[in-house]
């Protein structure tokens, strides 16, 4: 993995992490912070082209393939993990770094990854990483809403295996181009990536588990696990027409649910499936454009929906609650976390100047030049319902709204710092996007800054902020939960289980009793006629048994003395 | 605290805000009435505040229906899965 002009930053960071476990206090600290950096100066090195071959089992590995595509989304998982780090200061908790890190490797990994096996390898390791971030919330919730995050997982990983294997007999090769095979081998790496990118009906186990994370370690998993899915989206099912239909479904469907939400952190985490939807949207129009967007929507997803998850997060570390319905009124104590998050909410709902505005209308203008009246219309509408969740909803219920009695004290500098360098970049990308525009593949023949996108744009966002207002009293919410897919492994699967088994005991017992009852019946039917008191019996006195043994006997008798 | 402070006053100058606010919307919308549209790839590119409806009704129809959905369908006690795991 290492030649002279290659240094693979996954290596760099696992081999910085190995050391972490031994560091204290401060040193540990500054060694969070270096990591990253460490792993922004490898990617500054990287030349493009293809590193790390390695043979394995007659098969050719590439764990470096460096290309503009790899390349956007290793400067963003750089920067993010840089971020994450800074946020997570204050934990003193190595298993948490330790796993946070492995698994910002594990995702540059996917990312670099050339060839199909070593994909699969990082795409496991992602998963054996992230969970101890859920984990290590030490809850029976987290538990085992980490255990269900493995299974599903665990499940996603041999589906991807076995598609890779298919594809390998298919075509004899295991390098990850676009995917262009028939049959099942297509559709089982499609499906392994649909699970990661959260598609709905594949979807529940984000909105399940992320909740239920640790404040700090929320933020590297919605930023990695989602996007890695979308990078091999991008490079292997690009103009898969499907794709355009789920993903705008999935804008919607995300919306929806996001509205019928109580947890903070999982009504952002319904935003991911949404937003997600967009780049998958992207990947499924397939144009030079649509592509483009999603790969930029990613990257500057990554940063407005770290920051969110921050600002969220940053409210649980301090008043320990996570229900928009125990919350409110703490913009008197939690100012700058409340001004840091609404500037993740405006990039996140596209307003001008801000970083989801120069990637999200590039998606939903590719849309339009394709002429898909219907997927532009959904598009708009999960627009409106991003607004109004994330940066009306959410904030208003928290910060202002009814006073909850709340007096906490702001977020801890570390937490506030990693939250103004996000929110820095987001303004930074939406002032200047020719910066992002740059790292694409490709020449981006696109500009977000034009009379008739911001005129669309602008009265969409601000009508659907009236809306917001004159309707506030209807709209919904109180301590409840709502049910989604993971009833069916959560409840329903259990009830069917326990369906299936009493049916199995009441029919086995049924046929036990029926056998029984037959064989009764039986011994009652032969005991009449073949009994003592039967009528056949009756013909068998002993007496007569025995004369006719008798004549028997004396003609065999007969027969033997003549012969002799 | 001098940003809670801004805050604070930001608040209490709600109804101005408020007021500046409607008046910029207006703007917009009779910009995008007056100006000719860039393009008509649908029908309703060539349709003056087609965008600010749109995003109005959609708003609107997000809040009802989740709340419908919720309230007839998708809605339980925060202990539902409790007694299960």
């Amino acid at each position: 993995m290492i030649t002279s002009d290659w240094l693979h930053p996954s290596l760099v960071l696992i081999a910085g992490t190995l050391v972490l476990p031994l560091l204290k206090g401060r040193a540990m600290q500054a060694w969070m912070v270096l990591l990253p950096l460490a792993v922004l100066g490898t990617l500054w090195m990287a030349q493009p082209g293809e590193h790390g071959q390695m043979a394995f089992l007659g098969m050719e590995l590439v764990t470096g393939r460096v290309d503009e595509l790899a390349m956007v989304f290793g400067w963003v998982f750089g920067t993010v993990l840089l971020i994450g780090a800074i946020y997570a200061l204050h934990v003193n908790d190595r298993v948490q770094h330790v796993a946070a890190f492995l698994y910002g490797a594990s995702a540059l990994g996917v990312v670099f990854a050339g060839d199909l096996i070593t994909l699969y390898v990082f795409w496991e390791l992602m998963v054996i990483t992230s969970v101890w971030l859920i984990w290590r919330r030490k809850t029976e919730v987290s538990f085992n809403a980490g255990f269900r995050y493995l299974v599903i997982h665990a499940v996603g990983g041999v589906v991807l295996l076995a598609g890779i294997i298919l594809f390998q007999f298919e075509t004899g090769t295991t390098r990850f181009e676009q995917i262009d095979v028939d049959g099942p081998a297509f559709w089982l790496i499609l499906a392994a990536f649909m699970i990661n990118a959260a598609v709905p009906p594949l979807h529940a186990w984000l909105t399940d588990a992320y909740p239920e994370a640790t404040v700090t370690g929320a933020v590297f998993l919605s930023a990695l696990t989602t996007k890695t899915a979308v990078y091999t989206l991008i490079r292997g099912y690009p103009g898969t027409e499907m794709l355009v239909w789920m993903g705008a479904a999935m804008t919607l469907y995300g919306v929806t649910f996001a509205m019928l939400s109580n947890d903070i952190r999982r009504l952002l985490a319904y935003h991911i499936v949404s937003q997600v939807g967009y780049m998958v949207t992207g990947v499924g129009l397939g144009t030079a454009l649509a592509l483009s967007g999603s790969a930029s929507h990613a990257f500057t997803h990554i940063l407005y929906k770290a920051l969110l998850f921050m600002g969220a997060g940053a409210v649980i570390h301090m008043t320990g609650r996570s229900r928009l319905s125990e919350l409110g009124g703490l913009y008197r104590y939690m100012p700058w976390t409340f001004v840091l998050y609404l500037i993740g909410g405006v990039s996140i709902s596209a307003f001008p100047l801000f970083s989801g505005y120069v990637s999200k209308t590039m998606i939903v203008e590719a849309a339009a030049i394709d002429q898909r009246a219907v997927i532009w219309l959904m598009l708009v509408v999960a627009s409106a319902g991003t607004f109004l969740s994330t940066t009306l909803k959410l904030p208003y219920k928290t910060w202002l709204g009814g006073d909850s009695g709340l007096q906490p004290r702001e977020a801890p500098w570390n937490m506030l710092l990693a939250m103004g360098i996000a929110a820095a970049l987001c303004f930074l990308i939406g002032i200047f996007p020719g910066m992002l525009y740059a790292l694409l593949p490709g020449a981006v023949d696109f500009n977000a800054y034009t009379m008739s996108v911001f005129l669309k744009e602008m009265q969409v966002l601000l009508f659907t902020g009236l809306a917001f207002c004159l309707l506030l009293k209807y709209v919904g919410g109180g301590p409840k939960i709502s049910l989604d897919v993971d009833w069916l492994y959560r409840r329903g699967g259990p009830r069917l289980v326990g369906a299936v088994g009493s049916a199995i005991i009441t029919t086995d017992r049924a046929i036990r009793r029926t056998t029984l009852e037959h064989l009764a019946r039986l011994t009652a039917h032969v005991e009449k006629k073949h009994g003592r008191d039967g009528k056949l019996a009756k013909s068998w006195p002993i007496g007569s048994m025995a004369l006719w043994t008798a004549i028997v006997l004396a003609m065999l008798l007969t027969v033997g003395v003549y012969r002799g | 605290m001098k940003l809670a402070r801004l805050i604070e006053y930001l608040i209490s100058k709600r109804s101005v805000l408020a007021v500046l606010l409607l008046v910029s919307m207006a703007a917009l919308v009779l910009v995008d009435i007056i100006l000719p549209p860039a393009y008509t790839r649908f029908t309703w590119d060539a349709i003056g505040g087609f965008a600010a409806f749109f995003g109005f009704a959609a708003c609107a129809a997000l809040i009802f229906f989740s709340r419908f959905l919720g309230e007839k369908l998708l809605y339980r006690d925060e202990d539902y899965y409790d007694d299960h795991e």
